[in-house]
């Protein structure tokens, strides 16, 4: 169960743990709303940085969830797809969507620390 | 409004029948005429009930709707006018409901001939050459648009694989390209709808087939520049088509054909006041400028020395793109458009949109205390807001939307186009009385009261629906889509009424 | 008279909105483009134009016809057209509003339970445009759920259905489009075989229609079989009025089943506005398109009906939807609904069986006269084709010129059957209709 603070997230919303586990921001949850379903991509699929690679759906919206870095993916979070308000009630721990076996660990350079990612939306949110 | 009506399924009883089928005088067994492993084993799980408890769930179905018959119902981008009941009675006609699609010309002759003079009327009222009645709906008339400048590019050898859309077209608009196959590009508008120029033409390379426009654009206004952007679209070998879901308030006024685009649809039902039924059934005729008529979609209708003719062979249009679906298209909705618009006229198709823009102008101005108005300047057919000035005390959009239902109003479009916050379309159509429009507007003005003094009530409007809001995150989570089928103790059913009949071969 | 404002209405409403006159609103339409003449004729009164309607009307002919082909003349209860066109179905629109559409939710809830059950599928749409475009989409989502390119048609499948496909996919790389003969009327099972390994890991579905263009029924459960063996989807196309009475394609594990809805309550009104059915198995749930109505509470846990996983569709997903379509053809599938509903299980069943009854006796009693045979042998339901002595064009003429039409001439569609037409049969032709058919036949052979 990957700790936030030791997370690298993406402008996209996306955080991943050192072992390659991949979820969404508490951030990104709230302005999805209620999450009804999460589509995950197939194990053993090659993904690229910045590939998107799963849905996530709302009632009104559709969010595709981007890969923060190049690799395989290993294992996908089956009981997200079974009960996707996991999504919303626990983004960081029983939320997870998929991990990746990462084949380009200096990818991981351009993403935010959590304290950086935070700051990033406090700057997203007042330039609207 | 009534009370909630239980499913037909669960009013069904074992034996009852709501129309008798006569046996055949000529029957034989069964099991003489098909094999019995195509007989089908399990029984469907449809209701049994008589004809009355069918004609009484419906009627009262009906009366949980509103509808333009009972309501005014204000949906912007939707036309909601009056649907006359004569367009019913022609397309009602035995001799034009009866005739079958695949009938030879010589026993189709009135018909081919409305709808050859359809296309004429259309043509007329648009300025384009030639016309195509086949496209289903709106959408199925952009797919049918874009097919036409593939075939038209492919035809000259051209490679171009890009259609540029504005980031506030409907979202058909980028559907329909990408199921054709081309990469979508967005194309910024201002704040006020209309096309960011400079973006447009950066965007506008040599890849680019086709630009789609809507006009007047989502947010009601003309694109004042329209003749700029087809002009340099043409430069650059692109084709100009024109989402026609709008052209309630262009007919009469000006033709499109006039100010430069290659192909547009028309919603029949829309401006040309078919009924739109909950949702369909539609009609998107396409029109086209001569250097595209040769790739229309067959059967296409000819006047041949004063005969009527359908042709749809290869050897007479070898660029036609094909047939976009089966038969000619949906003729029953093409007859109550021909009916409309003969009924009109020349004066009437002007008076239409006329009439349609002084009404809406009449809610922009009227309405523009409460809300504000998303371009300042007089709009076309239809009226658009942001309602964040009314929106106090956590209020949104959808509260004002829903609470208009309490007052016996349909709700206007809300949240689209997209680049207007807290956005609401409003769209009063011609058809409306001066004293309507004053009494929906007094409606507002009430409400954006309601908002200041009783806010708790409003967000949680509708009040006096047959239903309150409904839970659609549950609906999409845990999805219900159909009634329970038989468990398998009915599922002899058929297999038993099988065996009965098949005779003593068996 | 629709438009209701009077000289002084007008005057008094542009007052109101601060300007003179009706030009100061159009401020950026091109003035050498305004007000053009169109060129339109007079506005008629509803009294001459009912009398020029009918007029046109009276040009076409009403011959005793057996003409199918996709489009059929069947039996509709007054009870559908009377609730059809209450102004409340009619003239409502999408119901985005769920709080006041009820009514229309819950009857496309009810016609989504009522396909499901006659395909014996899990789960239907709200409706597709017609047949022709049904199998289009279904087409669609076989290809993107299996990754494959390959789609095999039979060569018996509804020519319109064929064009379709092809001007849909046509110029699409991604999906190639492979036919198997049907030299004895239905799909060939060698053929069939040798198509599949041809094609071996790339074929996305096997397409099915039974009962198929002429009239024969598929065995849809050994193609289907061979398509889940081949590792694609099977998709068949079936007349639902057939199913009251033959194999429904959910009975044999099809994974989708489309057909147009015409034959279930809707007129024949020259080839549409008709119903594209659309059903499929519980798996492809969120792949499919069109829109779907799922039931639901309200906030006091009242029961209700809402239009529900729209994250698919365009006006949320643009460039990615699943399809472009926005619509459904909801009044044609409150038709289908409401003789659905009248029939019961039952009557489905009987209807069916009287066209298949009707129909066999016509095919007995031509294959009577000499000169005339039953083209296939296959088993068949209410359609059957004819091979003729001779040109079947001038066989029609003489045919029309006794007020008979007896089927549809197939030349243009399968140039090999050239003497040959496509005779339908439906409970609406009698005993007595079907032997005046016979001694016309006999006459003019």
């Amino acid at each position: 169960m990957p700790n936030p603070q030791q997370c690298k997230f993406a402008k996209t919303h996306e955080w991943i743990a050192s072992d390659g586990t991949i979820g969404i921001s508490d951030h990104a949850q709230k302005e999805m709303t209620d999450v009804v379903f999460v589509d995950l991509p197939k194990v053993g699929l090659e993904v690229k940085a910045g590939d998107a690679c799963a849905v996530v759906e709302s009632v009104k919206a559709a969010f595709d969830i981007y890969s923060p870095v190049s690799g395989k993916i290993t294992k996908v979070n089956q009981a997200v797809s079974k009960k996707p308000a996991l999504v919303n009630q626990s983004p960081y721990e029983n939320g997870w969507l998929f991990v990746i076996e990462k084949s380009n660990p200096a990818e991981e350079a351009v993403l935010l620390s959590l304290t950086d990612y935070e700051k990033f939306i406090e700057e997203e949110t007042n330039g609207h | 409004m009534s009370r909630l009506e239980p499913l037909l399924i669960d009013q069904s009883v074992k034996g009852r029948r709501g129309v008798g089928i006569p046996k055949s005088p000529v029957s034989q067994p069964l099991g003489h005429l098909i094999p019995e492993k195509f007989l089908r084993k399990k029984k469907p799980h449809l209701p049994e009930v008589t004809e009355f408890q069918v004609v009484r769930h419906f009627t009262r179905l009906s009366q949980l709707n509103f509808s333009i018959d009972t309501h005014f119902y204000p949906l912007g981008s939707c036309t909601m006018k009056y649907n006359p009941k004569l367009n019913e009675a022609m397309a009602g006609l035995p001799g034009l409901k009866n005739i079958h699609p695949l009938a030879p010309d010589v026993v189709s002759q009135g018909m081919l001939e409305i709808l050859y003079n359809l296309e004429q009327w259309l043509i007329r009222v648009t300025g384009f050459d030639a016309f195509t009645l086949q496209p289903a709906a709106g959408a199925h008339g952009e797919l049918t648009g874009i097919f036409l400048a593939q075939a038209y590019h492919r035809a000259r050898g051209n490679k171009k694989s890009v259609v540029l859309i504005p980031d506030s077209a409907h979202g058909t608009n980028p559907a329909s390209a990408a199921l054709a196959g081309f990469k979508v590009v967005q194309v910024k508008s201002q704040s006020d709808g209309h096309i960011d120029l400079s973006d447009y033409r950066q965007k506008l390379t040599d890849e680019v087939a086709l630009i789609m426009i809507t006009l007047p654009n989502t947010l009601g206004i003309f694109e004042g520049q329209i003749e700029t952007i087809t002009r340099e679209a043409h430069a650059k070998g692109a084709l100009v088509y024109l989402d026609g879901a709008n052209f309630n308030a262009l007919a009469g006024l000006v033709r499109p054909g006039d100010l430069g685009f290659d192909i547009c649809h028309i919603n029949l039902h829309k401006t040309f006041s078919t009924p739109h039924g909950g949702g369909g059934p539609g009609a998107g005729p396409v029109g086209v400028k001569k250097e595209l008529e040769p790739f229309l979609p067959v059967p296409r209708v000819l006047k041949e020395k004063e005969k009527f003719v359908m042709r749809d062979s290869k050897h007479q249009f070898p660029q036609s793109i094909g047939q976009m679906r089966s038969f000619f298209g949906s003729t029953g909705v093409l007859l109550r458009a021909y009916t409309y618009m003969v009924t009109l006229g020349e004066d009437g198709v002007k008076e239409m949109s006329r009439r349609a823009i002084i009404n809406a102008n009449f809610i922009r101005v009227r309405l523009s205390k409460i809300f504000k108005v998303a371009a300042n300047e007089p709009c076309m057919h239809e009226a658009v807001f942001s309602g964040v000035p009314a929106l106090k005390n956590g209020t949104k959009t959808l509260d004002i939307a829903k609470r208009l239902l309490d007052y016996g109003y349909y709700a206007p479009t809300v949240y689209f186009p997209l680049i207007v916050p807290e956005c609401l379309m409003i769209e009063p159509t011609e058809t409306e009385t001066p004293e309507t429009l004053e009494a929906f507007c007094t409606t507002i003005e009430k409400i954006a009261r309601e908002i200041e003094t009783d806010p708790e009530m409003v967000k949680h409007a509708p009040h006096t629906t047959p239903v309150q809001r409904l839970d659609e995150v549950q609906a999409a989570r845990e999805p219900v889509l159909k009634w329970p089928s038989w468990n398998s103790a009915f599922n002899t059913f058929y297999e038993e009424k099988t065996q009965k009949s098949q005779g003593p071969q068996k | 008279m629709y438009h209701p404002n009077s000289t002084s209405d007008e005057k008094n409403l542009l007052k109101k909105i601060g300007v003179s006159s009706f030009e100061d609103l159009l401020p950026r339409l091109p003035k050498n483009h305004l007000n053009p003449g169109l060129g339109l004729r007079k506005n008629l009164s509803e009294m001459d134009l009912s009398r020029e309607m009918e007029g046109l009307a009276g040009k076409n002919g009403s011959p005793l016809s057996f003409v199918g082909a996709g489009a059929y003349d069947h039996f509709i209860p007054a009870a559908v057209p009377a609730i059809q066109s209450r102004g409340e179905f009619l003239t409502a629109y999408t119901p985005y509003q769920a709080e006041a559409s009820q009514g229309t939710l819950q009857s496309i809830f009810e016609f989504q339970s009522i396909v499901a059950e006659i395909y014996g599928m899990d789960m239907a749409n709200a409706s597709m445009y017609d047949g022709a475009t049904s199998l289009a989409e279904a087409v669609l989502v076989a290809v993107r759920q299996t990754g494959k390119p390959v789609v095999i048609l039979p060569d018996a499948l509804h020519p319109h259905y064929r064009r379709t496909l092809e001007t849909y996919f046509g110029s699409n790389p991604g999906i190639q489009l492979a036919t198997v003969p049907c030299p004895h009327g239905v799909i060939d099972s060698k053929e069939l075989d040798m198509k599949l390994s041809a094609n071996k890991d790339k074929v996305a579905a096997v397409v099915i229609q039974s009962p198929n263009f002429f009239g024969c029924i598929e065995d849809g459960a050994e193609w289907t079989q061979k398509a889940h063996a081949a590792g694609a989807l099977s998709i068949v196309s079936a007349n639902p009025l057939a199913m009251g009475l033959l194999t429904p394609p959910g009975e044999y594990g099809a994974d989708i089943a489309v057909g147009d809805g015409q034959p279930l309550g809707i007129p024949l009104s020259f080839g549409g506005p008709y119903v594209g059915l659309f059903a499929c198995k519980q798996e492809l749930m969120r792949k499919i398109p069109g829109r779907l109505c799922g039931k639901t509470v309200d906030t006091n846990g009242q029961v209700g009906y809402v239009l529900t996983l729209q994250a698919r569709e365009q006006h949320i997903r643009r460039e990615k939807a699943i399809s472009n379509i926005c619509s459904n053809q909801n009044l044609m599938a409150l038709a289908v609904t409401l003789q659905s509903s009248l029939l019961g299980p039952e009557g489905l069943r009987d209807l069916a069986e009287l066209n298949l009854q009707q129909a066999h006796y016509a095919a007995s009693q031509i294959s009577n006269i000499p000169g005339f045979k039953l083209h296939f042998s296959a088993p068949f339901f209410n359609e059957f084709v004819l091979e003729l002595s001779g040109d079947a064009e001038l066989f029609q003429q003489k045919a029309l010129a006794m007020n008979v039409l007896p089927g549809l001439i197939l030349k243009p569609y399968f140039p090999s059957l050239d003497r040959h037409i496509l005779v339908n049969v439906t409970e609406k032709r009698s005993k007595e209709d079907i032997d005046r058919l016979v001694s016309v036949l006999r006459s003019v052979k």
